[in-house]
């Protein structure tokens, strides 16, 4: 690892990818996301790595480059923010369906429609329970810093690649735009075609020699029990993803009697917010989802057992509360508390939050 | 130490650049930053902030209602955010275009003619650093050293002939800067 770095989010994702071996980018510029495809654009990884960076002509081309590019083994990936990510759902879905590795990042901004370009998580039930049609999940990492949108890069690649699956960063305005201290990964060269034909070549599309047979890749099965035996497959891919993969973050949670849940930049702000609850004597902790899916919910269920109430806090109008309370299973009151449409919810908001809605409210 | 700070101006007045500088001489010395800046429809004369903290400690929200000091450059956002900073606290104006001052009288207020002496200088780019200089010298976070250090990896090599400037305009607000009683 290397030298220290003040970069915003956005930033982060470019140099991340180029330091990855990822083959390509394909991309449509939107606020509050573009310094992605800006950084890369500027970096020319071209003229290094190898690296494709292409501004496609909307998102829907770009997903579908995306599509191709992995088809082929390659390490490839797409940028956007809520508006762009909708409008790639189709592809996302043929995607999960065709059972291909990819990296989508979606820097979220406050809707509904065009909504604002302050930012938001009111993306959570389209990046987690669908967005596309169909039974499909993504594997969906939450970074809550600038280190964390460098390290989710590689690490969402890793997954991608373990499961055949897409995965999403799902970010937001707050995190793509500030800047913090980061170190960024060290280079690792971008594939070769030996090695592709190692790691994907018992599925890619790497040109058919004589000794097998085609590759063929596609979302299409008309022969209905043949296609349930399809979601059977991908189904036990998520089932494994659920004992697995699993990843989240306890920060004051021992000693606690009321818990935050809350990914992204809201668990940075109920970090805050811990210090003023505490300061006032509330034991308050928080959990961080890290992975959004596979969810933490066994966690949040031993939890439940010893604590009196959660607040989940989100920059929605209540998204993630549902698997919250789904966890608990009616234990102990859960309420949601959140800002809409790009406000961001303040420290002492949240605590006076978690003061009438859980602690008088019991 | 943790200091929370927020700057608030024009667009165009160098607030973002002058938040990067002071958290890069943050990162410098090895020290926890985070640089948070409004980021909506903001062009030239509308208006602009950016949180800055500088930490010893891990920072956990970036994102802040409460500041330790505001450094403001314009009326409206002297409206916006007297009422913001910490009882004790501090408030670095450029009393520049301030029809009416602030007025609270729990908390310490510094100005420092920043539009003023950057003409003097010649320079009114210079203006962000001369503010600068005036928020160092009440609080000295970080070491001057740094504040190079700071400066040349913020600014792109075709601009380092332009930091011995920058630098002068530092020390510049350390002298001008005065509590206002």
């Amino acid at each position: 690892m290397g030298e220290l770095k003040l970069m915003k989010g956005n930033e982060v994702i470019a140099h991340a990818a180029m330091r990855c071996g990822c083959d390509g980018y394909f991309g449509y510029p939107i606020t509050p996301q573009s310094e992605v495809m800006e950084t890369l654009m500027l970096k020319k990884p071209w003229e290094t790595t190898g690296m494709v960076v292409l501004q496609a002509e909307s998102e829907v081309a770009s997903i579908n480059m995306v599509y191709a590019g992995a088809s082929c083994g390659k390490k490839v990936m797409t940028s956007s923010s809520s508006p762009g990510v909708s409008l790639m759902q189709e592809g996302i879905t043929y995607i999960a369906g065709a059972e291909l590795p990819c990296l989508l990042v979606n820097v979220v901004r406050g809707g509904p429609g065009l909504g604002t370009i302050q930012p938001a998580q009111s993306d959570y039930y389209q990046t987690c329970k669908g967005g596309g049609h169909g039974d499909y999940n993504l594997i969906v990492l939450a970074p809550a810093s600038v280190q964390e949108m460098n390290d989710f890069v590689d690490l969402g690649f890793e997954l991608a690649f373990k499961y055949r699956n897409p995965a999403m960063i799902l970010s937001d305005g707050a995190i793509g735009q500030m800047m913090e201290k980061v170190e960024l990964s060290d280079f690792k060269p971008r594939w070769t075609d030996e090695e592709i034909q190692k790691i994907s070549g018992s599925w890619a599309t790497t040109g058919k020699t004589a000794d097998r047979e085609q590759h063929i890749i596609t979302s299409l099965e008309l022969d209905s029990e043949s296609m349930e035996k399809i979601n059977h497959r991908i189904q036990a891919k998520y089932r494994k993803m659920e004992e697995e993969e699993v990843r989240y973050e306890e920060i004051q949670c021992e000693d606690a009697e009321y818990i935050f849940v809350a990914y992204g930049s809201s668990s940075r702000i109920c970090q805050k917010s811990i210090e003023i609850a505490r300061a006032k004597g509330i034991k308050v902790g928080l959990l961080r989802p890290i992975t959004l899916f596979p969810y933490p919910t066994k966690a949040i269920a031993k939890l439940a057992e010893r604590v009196k109430g959660m607040l989940s806090v989100e920059m929605s109008a209540g998204q993630m509360v549902d698997d919250v309370r789904l966890a608990v299973n009616g234990k102990i009151p859960v309420e949601h508390f959140g800002r809409l449409g790009g406000i961001i919810p303040t420290p002492d908001e949240i605590v006076e939050a978690l003061e009438q809605k859980i602690i008088g409210g019991k | 130490m943790t200091e929370e700070i927020i700057i608030a101006g024009f667009g165009g007045q160098g607030v973002l650049s002058m938040g990067k500088i002071l958290a890069y001489s943050g990162v410098m010395q090895n020290q926890e930053v985070s640089w948070f800046p409004s980021y909506g429809p903001e062009m030239r004369g509308g208006t602009a902030n950016v949180t800055v903290i500088v930490s010893d400690n891990r920072i956990s929200s970036p994102i802040l209602n409460q500041y330790d000091t505001a450094i403001i450059l314009n009326q409206q956002s002297l409206d916006k955010f007297e009422s913001c900073v910490k009882p004790g606290g501090v408030l670095l104006y450029d009393p520049n275009g301030i029809a009416n001052p602030p007025t609270r009288k729990d908390i310490k207020i510094y100005k420092v003619e920043g539009t003023e002496e950057a003409t003097k200088m010649g320079n009114a780019k210079t203006f962000n650093m001369i503010v600068l200089g005036g928020f160092l010298k009440i609080k000295p976070i970080v070491k001057m050293e740094n504040v190079q250090k700071g400066l040349e990896k913020s600014l792109p090599e075709r601009h380092h002939k332009l930091i011995p400037l920058n630098l002068q305009a530092i020390k510049k607000g350390m002298e001008v800067v005065e509590e206002v009683k």
